[in-house]
């Protein structure tokens, strides 16, 4: 039985554990040569200095207004989207809709932010060549400056993640006793008030859960699309704490200064391991079961 | 007629006129709403597909918009030309297929003893795995740790690190755990070993959770360009989505891959054109398998909703 387990665990402690201890170059001077053990300790000083620069402020700014947006906008529209799609009678209408816009979730994130570029190419884009019909001349670049970045980011997810996304809820839809609605069809109650007096009480749990588990990574916007995203022009806006991270850590031209990013990183890990512990904690009172 | 056949066609018709009145504006506003949000994600796919079948001077002057305009495969022609797209999808698919198998006989084998009712120490090491998704070393820590091991720049730097997604073992487990104890009593007592008990029937009852484990494995690995780009400078052994972060996004061209008569570089309707066509090119393979493997990817979310 355990020989099962061996190599797997083999490589558990190498690939996530080791990483672990090296993480304690947060509290070092790092240098290779000296190696993760050798390094001269310099206790919090990676951490103050994270605290005192400007990109503290910023970039801890930006990662909460994307998480908060998104949490506003992307977490009840495929609440909506399932309860909507939940009232479709006709079938083939129905596999359609799940069909197309479960598809968008497929695509690497390079080529959805390629796909975005070319959407709203100021020449030859799909947002001029309509509007032109209309004779409107879109003249809008939306990826140069920071004031465009949040929305693009925000609502391109919800282009993406929308169907996919309403999945968990249609399955808690699927679960509900159709008797529920045929009594409540007896009584005389229209179909907006059975959605709203039979479909949204029956996803309510999987709501809580669903919002618990976003409060508890409200300070990890992922590296991928961010990055992809980001241009000299809306730097102020696009740059988040793993981008940064990655920036002073591992880009040439801002010094490689791994104990400052590996700090920054680790500031940021424990952040959310406080929010996801928190989380789950007011969870387990709640609802008596927490995720662990 | 029988009161409960009056019963019936009272409720019936009871039924009926509701349609006929406040339902019907309920029903047209749900359909009208989806119909919308349906065409919103529907025709930027559609613009791509048409853009990627027209001719350049059509794409460079804005004019396609659901339906290919002068159609033909110019942009095809431009990709396939192109040099460095062809050596990168071969090793995207290498990367996908390698990771892939790894992945799975890690998962498995990690997934059927933590998936045993009664064995001994299995809490701890459920627990050493599970707190890996709360906390993590960092991404200087696991640059370090491949560059101690002297794997950048090679292909297990692209593999190796993310070898089991625990969410995954989390679903699996689950999976292996829904296997009736009965027959594993039946055959131990005919005398079947752990090992042979493994791969003679977990294996083939786990067929389901193994396509839903491999298509998110494959994927992950077909849209992964986080690990390449941190990890990768040889460009032998770029995988196809750095490829097109060159061209979508940087809007670069390598002049040392382009091969075709045409000269793709100053022509931007041309470059324009080979984006729509490269992204219809980079996204083939999942788009085919997607009508085949929806089911399992859904079932993926639903098993491992049950776990929270």
């Amino acid at each position: 039985m355990y020989l099962f387990l061996l190599l797997p665990v083999v490589w558990l402690l190498i690939f996530k554990y080791w990483p672990m201890y090296g993480a304690i170059i947060a509290f070092k001077n790092y240098r290779p040569a000296d190696g993760i053990f050798g390094s001269e300790f310099v206790g919090l000083y990676n951490f103050q200095k994270f605290f005192k620069s400007v990109y503290f402020e910023r970039t801890v700014v930006n990662t909460l207004a994307l998480s908060l947006y998104s949490l506003v906008v992307g977490f009840p529209i495929p609440i909506i989207f399932a309860l909507l799609l939940n009232s479709v009678r006709s079938k083939t209408w129905r596999g359609w809709i799940e069909n197309v816009t479960y598809m968008p979730h497929f695509i690497s994130t390079v080529v959805m932010v390629g796909i975005m570029m070319r959407v709203f190419d100021v020449y030859t884009g799909l947002v001029h060549n309509v509007l032109e019909i209309f004779g409107i001349r879109w003249t809008t670049d939306m990826f140069i400056g920071d004031k465009n970045f949040r929305n693009l980011y925000i609502w391109s997810g919800v282009w993406q993640g929308t169907g996919w996304g309403s999945i968990i809820y249609m399955a808690a839809l699927s679960a509900v006793d159709p008797q529920l609605h045929e009594a409540a069809i007896v009584d005389g109650a229209s179909r907006w008030k059975r959605v709203w007096n039979i479909d949204l009480p029956a996803i309510i749990p999987t709501i809580t859960i669903t919002l618990i588990l976003r409060f508890g990574s409200i300070m990890s916007i992922g590296f991928d699309k961010v990055f992809l995203m980001q241009n000299d022009t809306n730097i102020a806006a696009a740059e988040v704490i793993s981008t940064y991270v990655y920036k002073v850590g591992l880009k040439a031209d801002s010094g490689m200064q791994f104990s400052y990013s590996t700090a920054i990183n680790m500031f940021n890990s424990i952040i959310n391991l406080i929010a996801i512990s928190t989380v789950n904690a007011i969870s387990n009172r709640i609802n008596g079961s927490g995720m662990w | 007629m029988s009161i409960a056949k009056v019963g019936v066609s009272r409720l019936k018709r009871k039924n009926k006129i509701g349609i006929t009145t406040g339902e019907k504006v309920y029903y047209f506003v749900v359909n009208l709403c989806l119909a919308v949000f349906f065409l919103l994600i529907l025709g930027p796919l559609i613009n791509i597909v048409a853009s990627s079948f027209s001719d350049s001077d059509a794409v460079g002057k804005g004019k396609v918009l659901l339906w290919p305009v002068r159609p033909t495969l110019e942009g095809y022609a431009a990709v396939f030309s192109y040099k460095g797209i062809w050596r990168s999808y071969a090793m995207t698919t290498f990367y996908t297929v390698a990771g892939t198998l790894l992945n799975l006989a890690f998962t498995l084998s990690a997934a059927y003893p933590l998936a045993r009712r009664n064995l001994p120490l299995k809490k701890p090491v459920v627990m050493l795995f599970m707190f890996t998704m709360l906390f993590a070393g960092g991404m200087i820590p696991g640059y370090i740790l491949l560059k101690n091991l002297n794997m950048l720049n090679t292909v297990w730097c692209m593999i190796l690190p993310g070898l089991i997604s625990v969410y995954n073992l989390i679903v699996c487990r689950t999976f292996i755990q829904g296997i009736p104890t009965d027959i594993e009593e039946a055959a131990k007592i005919d005398g079947c070993s752990d090992i042979r008990y493994f791969f003679s029937i977990v294996l083939p009852l786990s067929k389901t959770v193994i396509a839903v484990l491999a298509l998110y494995y494959a994927v992950g690995h077909w849209n992964d360009y986080f690990s390449a780009w941190l990890y990768l400078t040889d460009s032998k052994l770029y995988p196809l989505q750095l490829i097109l972060r060159t061209i979508l996004i940087q809007n670069s061209f390598d002049p040392e891959s382009v091969t075709t008569e045409e000269n793709i570089l100053g022509n931007k309707s041309l470059q324009d054109l080979l984006k729509y066509a490269l992204i219809i090119v980079s996204s083939a393979p999942i788009l085919i398998a997607y009508p085949f493997a929806k089911k399992y990817f859904m079932k993926g979310v639903m098993v491992g909703s049950v776990k929270g």
